[in-house]
């Protein structure tokens, strides 16, 4: 296209100009010209089937609609003349007649519209109206209010392709349907609202009038669940969170799912802490095996002034330190805290603790990827953008369920293969995805290694490597080829599950594409062989040379809102920030300056991992801990060991916004404050900075979190003295040069910011590798990998294989999510999905009760027919505090990673058991309230 | 902490959801639906195809069925349901809902069926059959000519009485055996394919054939009226893939034209179709055929299938015979290429035309049944031929379907021009007995009334758009002294307003508010014009645009029936 010419026409007896294809309607709204519009909606496709903005075009026997026609040179407009304005006000008196009295929402477009244009009462009768759906925890469904223009169904199967609406029947029958006209609730909905954000007439809605109320202030932020990181604003009332909208933010345009739009009341749950807590003298002894009761804190805990708890907290901290030396102690920050509280946690661990014993649950998700990453390519950052499937060719998703955990980067994948991207899905279990997926390799659970090296030989013996690439940006290619020599596809076939034919087409499409990317999620990482799956997909990427430009390259999806920052700011036992190894003496001596340390104070030896903690606790050399916003007490493997661990604690100092299954086991439990609570930057899955903003104040006596870490800092004598978060940000800033240029008033202003961003304005970079790897010569390394088996393999004892991973409703532990009452309602209750043709065998109908047994723990709960999941196979969330999954898990590690093997043990499943028993939340038991006082 | 104490609910309540949100794929319903489908392509254009299948199989769509094949199809199961819910031939039952009689009697109460004595069989009808049998009343099936006209399960009866309906559904009379046509052999021993072996082999030039289209003056006989010609021209000079589609939907109250010609000559039309193709250079065709002419659908299947055995020349276009499904709107050009796509037949907006972006957004020639029909005719006798015929002033000939209160009704091709009475008297034996000429149609359901009074108006394209009528596919109903014009008028409004797609609001609304505004005894006169220019002017496709035609006329022609 050459620079883009300009067209003239006659609108309304003016000459205006427009770009060619541009709508009349756009070129009227720029001219100041309002044309009534209904169906129309920027963003979405036009369809023109409202008729309310039709416009006269001399010439043309009918009239047009604006929105869907494009000016031709010379044409002459009208969309005042008698004629366009009698049929725009018939339109709508024609809807308005079967307009409902009561309004649903405080903006109407056919109200508007109709008061705009002096539409009066209209003389139509009414239609026979639909009655209320009511079935949703989320969305009222009014169809009485409904003008069918589809916007809902746009955004439903366009914008997120989740295809749940449909428009059925004809004529005046025609009607908006969820699946075959089934009761929302019960539809395949995934509740991420995009249709009510679509709606113009409050047909679709928030459920329990949530939106009929005026906000006092809008508070632009970014959703605190998953690491795709839309951004969204809260309406906020009276400092209670109204509801949520999505906001254009560079990963997300405006959409959001289930979480992000109905999952922040947590914030307001009763049950959140406001005071600090100090375990009673007479409290019962601290065990791994518990029962907790949120609700009967009081039996274990007493409140106790911020003054008291801080001394006492920080006070037998530092008398640890002291008498034990500095080993004795240990930190979990949280990825769910900002990159500041990371960053400042860190920097308490290795200042005022002394050593390098801090970790977060990145250990527990990516480590393996990273470690991968960083020794192939240097760097454990994405190359690329989410959004960038959608300039692939090719992409290759493995190991990993967006739609559930990344629901929205799951949406531009589905945007992308509608649009002809060859989407691959590769997974034991049949998600969503398979449906829009140009092929569904069902591999067989835990051989990735044998899988992905067949598609490797099929690349190196069909001559179908990028010899250019291989020769001049990387190292190391000859020891891989001749490892892969041995994996044909039709050796590998009977191993992984895959035909040979189905192996090498694949990897032909991967290889010869313009373009091919690789995502992938925790089922490629949380393995034994994890590090080596991640070695495997690099050297994919490398042989091909699919990696360095836009829309090839490899992108580990991150699971926390800031699992990346909290890695970039240092979290971790083995890098300082910006991931500068503590065992390299110039990186020490760098950060001691920076922090005004005397030289040698740094510690030189890398700390432990979150796994290895729990191991050291045990064995005494770990005496206290400082747990900020994690829950190792549910997400940890065998996570009974994970208790006695915690229980076995001299001193833990749990802070936390409920009081979870760790905090249960703390000396001292400090509240603090939840994401709408304050303000922080957060680094997504795309390496991108973003601003999350306080919308409403912590609750009671709770505090800020990074309030909390400089006050527990001051009492391990440290001279610390941040006034403000954005201080925290400029230190930050200048130790870590991938983020050098970004500054707190940029954030503000732009909201997000792409890394690395060496120098103040530059603009950022999405894509990276683009000319070399940072790693020594700027060349990335091929590592071979060959195949390891899971460490606990079935066998007659335990013949099934148990698979853990999270669900659409809840985030990681469902310490937030469960206490979110549309969250909840949606899933109140543990349960197991197994193949339908398994549970027939069992004896067992879906909804009972089932009993699963490994040789770590047990726990019971409902049985789901579920036919994605492979045969042979259960599958289990890990967020049900009644049936914890995790005291069944492998802690057997990744030799490389220590990620632990969460996606792979022996169990065995049986019919019957008791029932979960559940405490005071979950269950569903917000709403059930809500709707017994009637509301 | 300000604890409220929520009281743990007891253990036994129903556990909320045993299986992932929506619809599970029952294993027994899919092993159902891929036996029903074969080996045939899963692709999203052949849901219509396969939904037939399972509709004829199972005598009903069940929403486990339904379920299963959105799964075999990769589809959602709201794309398969949304698309089922469209078409009226589609019975969907969901779980819980009882399943409708197996056996279907749809009684056609089109204007010239219920002048003939339709409503008088539906009304009886149910209590001769029982309730083993399921009677409905059907749109304009296309045979207007055996008004009254009823269709047991897929087999016709012309002139129905009960008895012959009864004695038809205990015979199990349930399927259209065609007889009479002239087979591929038959028209080969005529001389048939010739002229396309010619063509094929070079013997004529493209450009004369098209010049010789042009000269004759063929136009669309759907009822648009595009010159033939010109549309070869233009599809001809889009880039390759060029498609094509044919319409059979002729659905258009009063036309009949189609069916008699296709029921007796199909390869006339086939050779007119291929030369078509050869001259535009078409990759593909589809042929659109109304589901309600199932005998025709078997003959062609059958003869489509000895035609590919032995192609008339090496490398013919695959030909794809697709079947509707029960809806008018599938006659609108781009709503049959949404059909054909196997998705709801909602028009398109245009621009872009067919002729640019058409069937799968490619090129496509879009043809009705009869202008095909007499390409043939008009190449072996020469454009001048077609072009001499023709009455007052007009040039070329007219299939007219008439019906009504004629003597003898059926297709009567014409000389273009010809006026009603000359039409009636000529070609028809007159009116039938005791009748008088009071008022017609001349141009089926959307080409307004005219009176008695203006039966010497030219009938072709182009003559009635001054009095705020069209000629349309020349479907010609005519009414009596015996008749009134609003009682016309009402029948073609409950037509319209069954078989708007609804997808634009005054079509949507409009068809169903102006439907219950004539059904009063007083008409709103300056409602119904308000409705009517909204109409007119904003809907999106002909169907709205055309549907107040017929209150228009009464209340421009016929005053003296409002008072």
């Amino acid at each position: 296209m050459t620079a883009r010419e300009t067209i003239t026409f006659k609108l309304d007896g003016r000459d205006v100009s427009a770009v060619p294809g541009e709508p009349i309607i756009e070129v009227a709204k720029r001219e100041g010209i309002e044309i009534p519009h209904l169906c129309y909606k920027p963003g979405l496709d036009a369809v023109g089937n409202c008729r309310a903005c039709v416009v006269e075009i001399d010439g043309e026997r009918t009239l047009a609609p604006s929105c869907c026609r494009a000016p031709q040179p010379g044409m002459t407009v009208r969309t005042d003349s008698e004629r366009a304005i009698r049929s725009q006000k018939l339109v709508l008196e024609l809807l308005q007649s079967d307009m409902p009295e009561a309004d649903y929402t405080l903006h109407n477009e056919v109200d508007e519209w109709s008061a705009k244009l002096g539409v009066g009462k209209p003389r139509f009768t009414a239609r026979a109206q639909p009655v209320r759906d009511g079935s949703h925890p989320a969305i009222a469904v009014n169809l009485d209010a409904c003008i069918q223009c589809t916007r809902c169904l746009r955004a439903c199967r366009d914008e997120q392709v989740n295809d749940v609406i449909g428009l059925a029947f004809r004529g005046d029958q025609a009607k908006i349907v969820f699946d075959m006209d089934d009761p929302m609730g019960a539809s395949t909905c995934v509740a991420c609202g995009e249709c009510v954000q679509a709606c113009p007439t409050g047909a679709l809605m928030p459920a329990r009038d949530a939106a009929l109320t005026v906000p006092d202030r809008s508070v632009p932020s970014v959703c605190p669940y998953c690491g795709v990181g839309c951004q969204l604003t809260y309406h906020v009332k009276d400092d209670r969170i109204l509801y949520v909208e999505g906001r254009d933010g560079p990963a997300n345009h405006g959409r959001l799912c289930v979480k992000g739009r109905y999952g922040f009341d947590y914030a307001h749950h009763p049950q959140r802490l406001t005071r600090p807590l100090i375990r009673r003298h007479d409290a019962p002894p601290k065990t791994g095996d518990f029962v907790m009761d949120p609700t009967r804190v009081m039996d274990v805990f007493r409140e106790a002034s911020w003054e008291e708890a801080l001394d006492f907290a920080g006070g037998t901290l530092r008398k640890i330190r002291d008498t034990h030396g500095r080993k004795a102690l240990a930190g979990f920050g949280s990825a769910k805290g900002s990159n500041e509280e990371a960053y400042l946690f860190q920097k308490l661990v290795r200042t005022g603790f002394g050593s390098n014993n801090v970790d977060h649950c990145t250990r527990l998700c990516h480590a393996s990827s990273v470690v991968a990453l960083l020794e192939g390519i240097g760097s454990g950052a994405v190359s690329n953008p989410v959004m960038d499937v959608t300039r692939a060719e090719v992409v290759i998703l493995i190991g990993a369920n967006p739609t559930v955990n990344h629901p929205v980067a799951a949406s531009w994948i589905k945007n992308a293969a509608r649009a002809g991207t060859k989407l691959i899905v590769m997974d034991p279990r049949r998600s969503d995805l398979a449906r829009v997926a140009h092929r569904f390799l069902q591999f067989k659970a835990d051989t990735d290694v044998a899988m992905l090296n067949a598609l490797m030989h099929v690349i190196v013996t069909e001559g179908l490597v990028d010899e250019k690439f291989i020769a001049s940006r990387t190292i190391g290619y000859d020891e891989l080829r001749r490892n892969v020599e041995g994996y044909s596809p039709e050796a590998m076939a009977p191993i992984c599950g895959i035909d040979a034919d189905t192996l090498r087409d694949v990897a032909r499409l991967y290889a010869r594409s313009k373009a091919s990317m690789i995502l992938w999620g925790m089922g490629v990482s949380q393995h034994v062989h994890g590090t080596d799956n991640a070695r495997c997909l690099i050297a994919l990427a490398l042989m091909t040379g699919q990696i360095g430009r836009p829309g090839t390259g490899l992108h580990p999806l991150r699971g926390q809102n800031n699992v990346q920052g909290a890695s970039d700011a240092g979290l971790i036992p083995m890098m300082l920030p910006d991931y500068q190894h503590v065992t390299r003496p110039e990186v020490r001596a760098r950060f001691e300056q920076a922090w005004q340390l005397a030289p040698g104070t740094l510690d030189s030896q890398v700390g432990l991992t979150v796994v290895e903690v729990m191991h050291a606790i045990k064995k005494g050399e770990i005496r206290g801990m400082y747990v900020q916003g994690e829950n190792p007490a549910m997400s940890d493997p065998d996570a009974h060991h994970a208790r006695e661990s915690l229980a076995a604690l001299e001193h833990l100092v749990v802070q936390d916004i409920f009081l979870t299954e760790t905090a249960y086991l703390a000396d001292v439990i400090l509240p603090a404050g939840a994401f709408p609570e304050k303000t922080g930057t957060f680094t997504n899955t795309d390496r991108l900075v973003q601003m999350g903003r306080q919308a409403v104040p912590p609750p009671g006596d709770a505090r800020q979190d990074l309030w909390i870490i400089q006050e527990i800092g001051k009492r391990l004598g440290l001279p610390w003295d941040y006034q403000h978060v954005s201080e925290v940000f400029d230190e930050m800033r200048h130790t870590m040069p991938s983020i050098a240029g970004i500054t707190w008033e940029r954030l503000e202003r732009e909201h997000a910011v792409t890394y690395p961003c060496p120098h103040e304005g530059d603009p950022g970079q999405p894509v990276v590798f683009t000319d070399e790897f940072p790693r020594e010569g700027g060349k990335a390394r091929f590592v071979p990998a060959d195949i390891i088996p899971a460490d606990e393999r079935p066998d007659a004892d335990y013949p099934t294989v148990l698979i853990t991973g999270r669900q659409l409703e809840h985030w990681h532990t469902g310490s937030m999510t469960r206490r979110a009452s549309v969250l909840d309602a949606l899933e109140p209750d543990p349960t197991a999905l197994v193949h339908p043709l398994d549970l027939a065998s069992l004896g067992v109908r879906p909804g009972e009760v089932v009993t699963i047994e490994s040789r770590r723990g047990r726990v019971s709960l409902y049985a789901r027919a579920d036919d994605g999941t492979p045969r042979g196979a259960v599958f289990v969330p890990f967020c049900y505090y009644e049936a914890a999954i995790n005291t069944l898990t492998n802690a057997a590690l990744d030799p490389f990673a220590k990620i632990p093997e969460f996606k792979y043990c022996a169990v065995r499943v049986s019919k019957g058991g008791d029932a979960p028993r559940q405490s005071s939340y979950g269950g569903g038991q917000i709403l059930a309230a809500l709707s017994s006082v009637g509301a | 902490m300000n604890a409220r104490t929520i009281p743990i609910l007891v253990e036994e309540r129903q556990r909320k959801r045993a299986t992932p949100k929506g619809r599970v794929v029952d294993p027994a319903a899919l092993a159902d639906v891929r036996q029903a489908l074969g080996s045939a392509a899963r692709a999203r254009d052949m849901l219509i195809e396969h939904l037939h299948k399972l509709q004829d199989k199972f005598g009903h769509l069940s929403a486990r069925h339904l379920a299963a094949l959105a799964r075999e199809m990769d589809m959602a199961q709201t794309e398969v349901y949304e698309v089922a819910t469209f078409y009226h031939h589609f019975d969907i039952v969901k779980e819980g809902e009882v399943a409708p009689p197996r056996l279907t009697v749809r009684v056609c109460d089109g204007l010239s069926c219920e002048l003939a004595g339709a409503r008088d069989l539906l009304e009886r009808l149910p209590a001769i059959l029982g309730t083993e049998v399921r009677v409905i009343a059907a749109p304009c099936v296309g045979r207007c000519e055996q008004a009254p006209a009823v269709a047991v399960a897929q087999h016709p009866i012309a002139c129905a009485t009960t008895e012959a309906v009864k004695s038809a559904v205990d015979a199990g009379r349930s399927r259209h055996e065609p007889e009479g046509f002239v087979d591929l052999q038959g028209y080969k021993e005529e001389g048939g394919y010739a002229l396309l072996k010619t063509c094929i082999a070079g013997e004529i030039e493209v450009d004369q054939v098209i010049k010789a289209l042009e000269d004759s003056g063929l136009r669309g006989l759907g009822g648009a009226g595009f010159p033939a010609g010109r549309k070869w021209r233009i599809v001809r000079n889009e880039p390759a893939p060029r498609l094509m589609a044919v319409n059979i939907d002729e659905g258009e109250p009063g036309t009949f034209k189609d069916r008699v010609y296709l029921e007796r000559d199909p390869h006339r039309f086939l050779e007119g179709m291929l030369i078509a193709a050869w001259a535009v250079g078409i990759g593909k065709i589809y042929i659109y055929l109304r589901d309600e002419y199932h005998g025709c659908r078997a003959m062609l299947e059958s003869e489509l299938a000895k035609l590919r055995e032995q192609p008339p020349f090496p490398g013919m276009p695959e030909i794809c015979l697709r079947r509707g499904a029960g809806a008018y709107i599938c006659g609108e050009e781009s709503a049959m290429i949404e059909s054909i796509e196997g998705k709801r037949g909602m028009p398109r907006l245009r621009p872009p035309y067919v002729a640019q972006v058409g069937l799968f957004g490619r090129p496509t020639l879009e043809h009705n049944f009869e202008t095909l029909y007499w390409v043939r005719e008009i190449l072996e006798r020469g454009s001048a031929w077609f072009a001499a015929q023709g009455r007052h002033g007009r040039s070329g000939l007219r299939s007219f379907s008439v019906s009504g209160r004629v003597k003898n009704p059926g297709v009567k091709l014409a000389p273009a021009g010809i006026t009603i009475r000359e039409l009636i008297d000529e070609y028809c034996g007159g009116m039938q007995d005791g009748h008088r000429l009071y008022a017609y149609l001349p141009g089926g359901a959307s080409g307004g009334i005219l009176p008695a009074t203006m039966g010497d108006i030219p009938l072709d394209f182009d003559t009635l758009q001054p009095y705020g009528c069209f000629i349309g596919s020349a479907a010609v109903i005519v009414l009596s002294d015996k008749d009134r014009a609003v009682d016309a008028a009402r029948n073609l409004m409950r037509f319209f307003h069954h078989e708007s797609c609804g997808q634009c609001t005054p079509c949507r609304n409009g068809t169903a508010k102006a439907s219950a505004l004539i059904e009063k005894d007083r008409w709103d006169l300056p409602l119904l014009d308000d409705l009517s220019a909204v109409m007119r002017d904003a809907s999106i496709c002909g169907l709205g645009q055309a549907a107040p035609n017929p209150i228009d006329c009464v209340i421009k022609y016929f005053p003296q029936e409002l008072k």
